[in-house]
């Protein structure tokens, strides 16, 4: 396999790192949305923690992005 | 670049010197002329709102509510003490906020503009997250003193794992102004680059000028409005998100835990 193939397919699997970054940030607001309609009195106090869960599961799936974007445009 | 050339998303990202060339320091690029563009917009921004009128008018409101904003979330996040350090979270809220929604900005059908995001750069938000780290460790050792270290061995540890956890602590800190930097710089490059993608898509189907596509061009244009609708919302969240994440360090720095 030559080094171009191999870059695109490196890339490619890097990308599967944000998929799962996708199914986690769907997991906070979804687990927070659970919790904020059982009470919804708490939940306005309790957004500072949403985004806090939001932005680390996000961080995630940008290092992913960041991986395949080096493979590609940077190795 | 040539309309019909390969795709070069990361084109948009570079620096050019405008005056002088980059081997001297004092060169002045790109990057300097849109973080003055930022500058002077947050400048007309504040003193739009602050003539203090009794009765305050829409602008004034929108200014007081930024600035509401984040007193409002140092004071639930840090506590009375957090009013001390409004200025500086209020100033990167703010410069984030406004140098993320400039570089989306739609300059660009003016020939020869390209609007440049300030913050794609991991040099600069690197600077303003050492910045934020800073403040957090000056804070902590001049208020506890050698009891700051405390910050790292959680209420309740069991003896035999306090060296343990306190590794893990210490290493978690230490992470953090990698991670608010990474962050906010590979979002703003993810969402141009993004749309920069689908923008050649429409040069390219355009060019090749058959029915089809032509339609793929018409499809790309449709997600790219979707896109940037979703980048500004971005653009948002990721300048709260700094800001919170700062306040948030700073609380520990203040309240150890």
């Amino acid at each position: 396999m030559d080094l171009a193939s191999a870059k695109v397919i490196g890339a490619g699997l890097a990308a599967i790192g944000v998929g799962a970054a996708a199914a986690g940030v769907g997991n906070v607001f979804g687990s927070f949305l659970q919790g904020a309609l059982r009470n919804p009195a708490a939940a306005d106090g309790q957004q500072g923690r949403l985004f806090i869960g939001f932005a680390a599961a996000e961080l995630l799936g940008l290092i992913a992005f960041a991986v395949a974007m080096i493979i590609l445009y940077a190795v | 670049m040539a309309a019909e050339g390969k795709i070069d998303p990361m084109h948009q990202f570079q620096i050019a010197p405008l005056v002088g060339d980059l081997s001297s320091p004092f060169a002045f690029t790109n990057s300097a002329l849109w973080m003055l563009i930022v500058l002077g917009a947050i400048y007309a921004f504040m003193i739009g709102g602050m003539k203090r009128e009794l009765v305050p008018g829409r602008w004034q409101m929108a200014v007081e509510g930024v600035t509401g904003f984040i007193t409002n979330m140092l004071d639930t996040n840090v506590g009375p003490e957090g009013r001390k350090y409004v200025p500086w979270v209020f100033t990167v809220f703010i410069f984030v906020l406004f140098a993320n929604l400039m570089g989306m900005m739609p300059f660009g059908i003016i020939p020869g503009v390209h609007p440049f995001t300030v913050t794609s750069q991991f040099t600069v938000t690197g600077v303003l997250a050492i910045i934020s780290f800073g403040i957090v460790l000056v804070v902590g050792f001049w208020k506890h003193g050698f009891h700051f270290l405390s910050l790292f061995i959680p209420h309740g540890t069991p003896k035999p794992m306090i060296p343990f956890i306190f590794l893990v602590e210490l290493l978690s800190f230490l992470v953090r102004p990698f991670s608010l930097a990474l962050r906010l710089f590979v979002a703003m490059i993810a969402g141009h680059i993004l749309i920069k993608v689908f923008a050649y898509f429409i040069v390219q189907g355009l060019a090749a000028g058959t029915a089809m596509s032509f339609g793929i061009s018409l499809l790309s244009f449709a997600f790219i409005a979707g896109v940037s609708a979703l980048e500004l919302l971005v653009c948002a969240i990721q300048a709260y998100v700094f800001a919170l994440l700062t306040s948030l360090y700073i609380n520990d720095a203040v309240n150890l835990h």
